[in-house]
C-alpha cells in the first residue's frame, strides 16, 4: 500500500505542476499578456511600461522560473486592482467558499443518498420514479438560473431568506442548496445504480442462500460495498463544489473565491485570476488525493495488495 | 431409507423483455436420505433454475414459480413458506455451494466472518463461539493455518481454497441437504479432484444428502448414487448411476454417453455429438423438447409432452420411444 | 426443424446482419416502454425544429430594438401583447424570438463542440487503448490530470483570455471535453482488445480495415453516442454559464440563452421574465437531452438491459 500512496502523491504533485504550467501558458497564449491585462484605452507607452514592470519582456524560461519559484512560496505577485499581494486576498475568501461547499454537500448527502437507497431497494415503484425525477431535475436545471429564481420568489417575494451576502446564518441556505442540487441528483442516481448492481451480484445471492436476516444482508453486505464507490464520488464532488462555485457566489454576492474570480475577470486582473486558479486547483487536487487515500483504506483489496 | 425431499411438478418461468422464458416445465424427483443425486444437463436445461427455485433463490421479478410442491422432510411445502420461515431453512437446514468462488464470496469481508455469520444466525452462537467453531470448520475442509486464514480476504486465496471456504459455509450449520451447483466447473482439473474427494469425506462424517448439479458425466460417475438427466426444462431420465450408464433409456442420455470418451473403449471410436441446438425456451412447451434433435422421434413425440414412465427398478424416463424394443412405447 | 428465433435483442441491435426494419421495430418497442426516452426524443426534435424554422416561428426580428416597446411583460400579463409573447428586454427586443434563435447557437455549440471533442478523443483514446504500455500510461495520466481539475474554473479562465466569439466557445468546449471521450474510447478499446476477438479475427486472416470496421467501431458507437448526448447537454449548459458571465458570444452578434440571462440579471426583481424564459429554455433542452441519453444508454448497452414483467 505504501507504493500506492507514494505514487498518488507523486501524481498529485505532477498535477499541480501541470496546473502551474497551464496557467502560465494561458495568460501568454494571446502573445501579449500586457495588452490582455491593461484596459483597452491604454496607450502604447502605458502598455510598454506595464510590460517592463511585470517582466513580460524577459525570455519565457526566465519568466517561468520566476513564476514557479514565486508559486512555491505563495507569491503570485500583486493584484492589479487592489495593488496588494494576490494570494492573501484569495486566502481571505477561502472560509466562505468552504462553508458554502460544506453545507451544500451536507444537503446533497443527507437528501440524496437515502432517496437513492430507497430507489435501489424498490426499483420501479413510485418512490423510485419520484427519486429519479428529482435527480434528473437536479442535474438538468441550470443552477445559476435556479439561483436567480429562488432569489426572486423565496427571497424577495416571500422573504424567507436573505438574498445576498453572508450576514446571517440563514444566508447560506439558498446558495448552498443551489450549489448542492446537481450533486444531490448525481448521488441519487449513483446510489441507486450501485444498490441495483450490487444486489445482483453473486455474493448477495450467497448471503440470501445462507438465510441471513434481510437487515444483515442490507447493512453488512450491500451497504458496505456501496460505501466504497460512494466515498470516492463524494470526495470528488466536494472538490468540484469548491472549485465551481463561481456562479452561485456571483448571484448571491457570497464573499468567497468564486465571487472574487468573477470580479477579477471583470477587472482583467489576471495576476489575481492566476492566483485563484492555482489555489483552487491545489485544493481540489489535495481533496482528490485524500479521497484516493480513504478509498484505499476502506477497500481491503487495495489495502492488502502486494 | 426415507425420502428427505420430494419435488412435484415444479414450473418456473421468467417474464423478460424478450418474452416468457419457460425455464422449468414440470420437474419431479425425490431425494432419499443420505444419497447423492446428480442433476445432469447442458446449459439451458433448467438444472440450476430448478434447484434455485426450491428455496426461492431466483430473482423474482422477472422470475416466478408458477406451480408445484417441494416437500421437505415429509411435511413442509417449501414453496408455501413465509419469507421468514424460508430464511430459517436456507443455510440452517439446506446449504448451498455455488459455482464460481470468487464472485460467490463478498470481497470486503473476511472469510472467517462470512462463515461465522451463519453460525450466529442459525445456531444462536456468540461471536466467540462462532469463531471457535469456524476454526474447526476451516480445518475440516482442509484449509491450513485456520487461525491466520480466519482474518484473510477472499482475494488472498486460490480458487480451490476459496471453494473450500464456500463448502465450509454450506456445512457450517449441519444442514440436512447440500445443494451444490457445479462446484467444480470453475476450477482446474486437479483441484476438481480434490474437491470431489473432500465432498466424499464430508458426506461420510456429516451424514448429509447431496444434490450435485453438473454437466460433466465423469464427475457424476465419481460421486453420485442416482442421476437425473434434464433437458429443455423437463426431466429426461432418472436412474441409479450404474443403470444409467449401462442401460440408458432416453435418446438424449444415449447421446450424452456417446459423446463421452471412455478409457475402456476397445478401439478408437468417433465421438458422436448430438445434432441440432438447445431448444428455444421462449416457446411454450407443447411436445417433447428433444424432438428436434432425436433420431427416433415420431408423430406422437410432436403432439404430447411425454410424462415420466417407470421402466425399471428406480428407473424412470420421459420418452415415447422404447430403445430396448426399438419401437414406440405402448403407454 | 429448429425454429428461427425472430426476436431482436439489444445485443443484436448493432449486429451487421439485422435488417433496418427489425432495428426500427425494436427501437420503437423500447421507446414506448421507456417513455422518458420518448419525451427526450420529442424535446430534442422540438429544439432542432425551432432552430431550423426559427425565422418562421419567431414573432419579431430578434435583433430589432424597439424602445417604445421595451420592458414589456409576457403576453398573458397586464400590459403585454401577443406580438411579444414572452415580453421584451430593456431595449425592446422580443424575448420569445430571441429564445427561439438561441436554439441555433446552443445546438451549434453542442453539435460542433461534441464533434471536435469526440474526434480528438476518439483518436487519442484509441491509440492509447490499442498501443497500451507506456504510451497508454502517459496519455491517460494527462487525461486524468485534465479531468480532475475544476472544469468550470478553467473554461472560464480560458474564455476570459481568448475573448468572446462563437468559434472560441466551440473550440474551448471541444478541446476541454476531448479527455472524457478519450477515456471512454480507451476503455472500450482495451476491453475489446482483451476479449480476444480481435486476436481471433487476425488469426482468421482479417485485415486491418475489416477489423476496425467490423469489430472495433460497432462496439464504440453505442457508448460514444450515449456520451455525446450527455456532453452535448453539458455544453449547452456551460455555454449558458459563460454567457452569464459575459464570456460567450457577444449579444449583438447572436442571441444566446446565456447572455440573455446575463442581461436579465440586472432587472431580476423588477422584470423577472427577462431571465425566466431563457432559463426555462436551457432547462427544457438539458432535461430532454439527459432523458434521451439515459434511454440511449439502456438501448445500446446490452449488459445493462433490464428485464421487466
Amino acid at each position: 500500500m505504501q507504493r500506492y500512496f507514494l505514487s498518488k502523491i507523486g501524481q498529485s504533485l505532477l498535477l499541480i505542476f501541470g496546473v502551474l504550467l497551464l496557467v502560465f501558458v494561458m495568460v501568454r497564449v494571446t502573445g501579449d499578456p500586457a495588452a490582455l491585462m491593461m484596459p483597452r484605452e491604454s496607450t502604447a507607452e502605458e502598455i510598454e511600461a506595464f510590460r517592463e514592470r511585470m517582466g513580460f519582456n524577459d525570455p519565457v524560461t526566465v519568466q517561468f522560473l520566476r513564476f514557479i519559484s514565486g508559486a512555491v512560496v505563495g507569491d503570485f505577485g500583486n493584484s492589479l486592482h487592489f495593488k496588494t499581494p494576490a494570494m492573501p486576498l484569495v486566502l481571505q475568501r477561502l472560509p466562505a467558499t468552504v462553508q458554502l461547499a460544506t453545507v451544500g454537500l451536507l444537503m446533497a448527502v443527507i437528501v440524496g443518498i437515502p432517496i437513492g437507497l430507497i430507489g435501489g431497494f424498490n426499483p420501479g415503484r413510485i418512490a423510485d420514479s419520484l427519486g429519479r425525477l428529482l435527480a434528473l431535475l437536479g442535474q438538468s436545471v441550470p443552477n445559476f438560473w435556479l439561483g436567480l429564481m429562488m432569489i426572486i420568489y423565496l427571497g424577495v417575494k416571500l422573504r424567507w431568506f436573505p438574498t445576498f451576502g453572508r450576514d446571517e446564518w440563514k444566508s447560506v441556505i439558498m446558495p448552498a442548496f443551489v450549489l448542492g442540487l446537481p450533486v444531490m441528483g448525481q448521488l441519487v442516481r449513483l446510489t441507486r445504480s450501485a444498490v441495483l448492481e450490487i444486489r445482483g451480484e453473486d455474493y448477495i445471492r450467497t448471503a440470501h442462500s445462507k438465510g441471513l436476516e434481510l437487515r444483515t444482508i442490507y447493512y453488512k453486505h450491500v451497504l458496505r460495498n456501496i460505501a466504497i464507490p460512494l466515498v470516492s464520488v463524494i470526495g470528488v464532488q466536494f472538490g468540484y463544489m469548491l472549485g465551481g462555485s463561481i456562479y452561485i457566489e456571483a448571484i448571491f454576492a457570497w464573499p468567497g473565491m468564486g465571487g472574487l474570480l468573477e470580479q477579477s475577470i471583470g477587472w482583467r486582473d489576471f495576476p489575481l485570476v492566476q492566483a485563484i486558479a492555482v489555489f483552487t486547483s491545489i485544493v481540489v487536487v489535495t481533496l482528490n488525493l485524500l479521497t484516493d487515500i480513504t478509498y484505499a483504506i476502506i477497500d481491503p483489496r487495495i489495502r492488502y495488495a502486494r | 431409507m426415507s425420502k428427505i425431499l420430494e419435488v412435484k411438478n415444479l414450473v418456473t418461468k421468467f417474464y423478460t423483455l424478450d418474452g416468457v422464458v419457460n425455464a422449468v416445465n414440470g420437474v419431479s424427483f425425490d431425494l432419499e436420505e443420505g444419497e447423492t443425486l446428480a442433476i445432469v444437463g447442458e446449459s439451458g436445461s433448467g438444472k440450476s433454475v430448478t434447484m434455485m427455485s426450491l428455496l426461492g433463490l431466483i430473482p423474482m421479478p422477472p422470475g416466478k414459480i408458477e406451480s408445484g410442491e417441494v416437500i421437505f422432510y415429509g411435511h413442509q411445502d417449501l414453496l408455501q413458506l413465509t419469507p421468514a420461515e424460508l430464511r430459517d431453512v436456507r443455510g440452517g437446514q439446506i446449504g448451498f455451494v455455488f459455482q464460481d468462488p470468487i464472485s460467490t464470496l463478498n470481497p470486503i469481508l473476511t472469510i472467517g466472518e462470512q462463515i461465522s455469520e451463519t453460525l450466529t444466525r442459525h445456531k444462536g452462537m456468540s461471536k466467540e463461539q462462532a469463531r471457535e467453531h469456524t476454526l474447526k470448520l476451516l480445518a475440516q475442509v482442509g484449509i491450513p493455518d485456520p487461525e491466520l486464514r480466519y482474518k484473510a480476504y477472499p482475494f488472498q486465496f486460490s480458487g480451490g481454497m476459496r471453494q473450500r471456504v464456500v463448502i465450509a459455509i454450506a456445512i457450517a450449520c449441519n444442514p440436512q441437504i447440500i445443494i451444490a451447483d457445479e462446484p467444480t466447473t470453475a476450477l482446474d482439473v486437479t483441484v476438481q479432484a480434490q474437491i470431489v474427494e473432500l465432498f466424499k469425506q464430508l458426506r461420510e462424517t456429516l451424514d448429509v444428502s447431496v444434490i450435485w448439479i453438473t454437466h460433466d458425466l465423469g464427475v457424476v460417475a465419481g460421486i453420485a448414487d442416482r442421476a437425473l438427466v434434464m433437458y429443455g426444462g423437463r426431466p429426461a431420465e432418472i436412474a441409479p448411476v450404474d443403470d444409467l450408464y449401462e442401460r440408458p433409456q432416453h435418446p438424449y442420455t444415449l447421446g450424452l454417453l456417446g459423446a463421452l470418451p471412455r478409457l475402456d473403449d476397445k478401439e478408437a471410436k468417433r465421438l458422436v455429438s448430438i445434432k441440432g441446438t438447445p431448444p428455444d425456451l421462449l416457446i411454450p412447451l407443447q411436445h417433447c423438447p428433444f424432438a428436434w434433435r432425436c433420431e427416433y422421434a415420431y408423430d406422437r413425440c410432436w403432439q404430447e409432452i411425454p410424462p415420466l414412465i417407470t421402466v425399471g427398478e428406480a428407473h424412470q424416463v420421459s420418452c415415447f420411444y422404447d430403445l430396448k424394443q426399438g419401437g414406440p412405447r405402448d403407454v | 426443424m429448429p425454429v428461427e428465433n425472430a426476436t431482436v435483442t439489444a445485443d443484436s441491435l448493432l449486429d451487421v446482419e439485422r435488417t433496418w426494419k427489425d432495428r426500427l421495430a425494436y427501437l420503437w418497442r423500447f421507446l414506448w416502454r421507456d417513455r422518458g426516452g420518448l419525451v427526450g426524443l420529442i424535446v430534442f426534435m422540438i429544439v432542432v425544429l425551432a432552430a431550423i424554422f426559427a425565422p418562421a416561428i419567431s414573432t419579431q426580428d430578434p435583433f430589432e430594438q424597439n424602445l417604445r416597446a421595451s420592458k414589456l411583460p409576457p403576453a398573458w400579463d397586464e400590459g403585454g401583447s401577443w406580438e411579444y409573447p414572452f415580453g421584451t428586454d430593456s431595449l425592446g427586443k422580443d424575448i420569445f424570438s430571441r429564445v427561439i434563435y438561441g436554439t441555433r447557437v446552443s445546438l451549434m455549440v453542442g453539435l460542433f463542440g461534441v464533434l471536435i471533442a469526440s474526434i480528438l478523443g476518439l483518436i487519442v483514446g484509441a491509440i492509447a487503448g490499442y498501443v497500451g504500455g507506456r504510451l497508454d500510461e502517459t496519455i491517460m495520466g494527462m487525461v486524468n490530470l485534465i479531468l480532475s481539475l475544476p472544469y468550470l474554473l478553467f473554461v472560464v479562465f480560458i474564455a476570459a483570455v481568448l475573448g468572446r466569439s462563437l468559434l472560441n466557445v466551440i473550440l474551448i468546449f471541444g478541446i476541454t471535453d476531448a479527455p472524457i471521450f478519450a477515456r471512454v474510447t480507451r476503455g472500450e478499446v482495451l476491453r475489446i482488445r482483451q476479449s480476444g476477438y480481435v486476436e481471433s479475427a487476425i488469426s482468421a486472416g482479417a485485415r486491418w480495415p475489416r477489423i476496425i470496421f467490423d469489430h472495433i467501431l460497432p462496439n464504440l458507437i453505442g457508448p460514444l453516442i450515449t456520451l455525446a448526448t450527455f456532453e452535448m447537454s453539458r455544453m449547452i449548459f456551460y455555454e449558458a454559464g459563460l454567457g452569464f458571465l459575459g464570456l460567450s458570444v457577444p449579444p449583438h452578434e447572436y442571441p444566446t440563452w446565456g447572455n440573455m440571462l446575463a442581461a436579465g440579471r440586472k432587472y431580476l426583481t423588477s422584470y423577472p421574465w427577462m431571465a425566466t424564459f431563457p432559463g426555462l429554455a436551457i432547462m427544457f433542452t438539458s432535461l430532454g437531452m439527459n432523458l434521451l441519453g439515459d434511454w440511449l444508454r439502456d438501448v445500446l448497452d446490452p449488459r445493462l438491459r433490464r428485464s421487466r414483467k
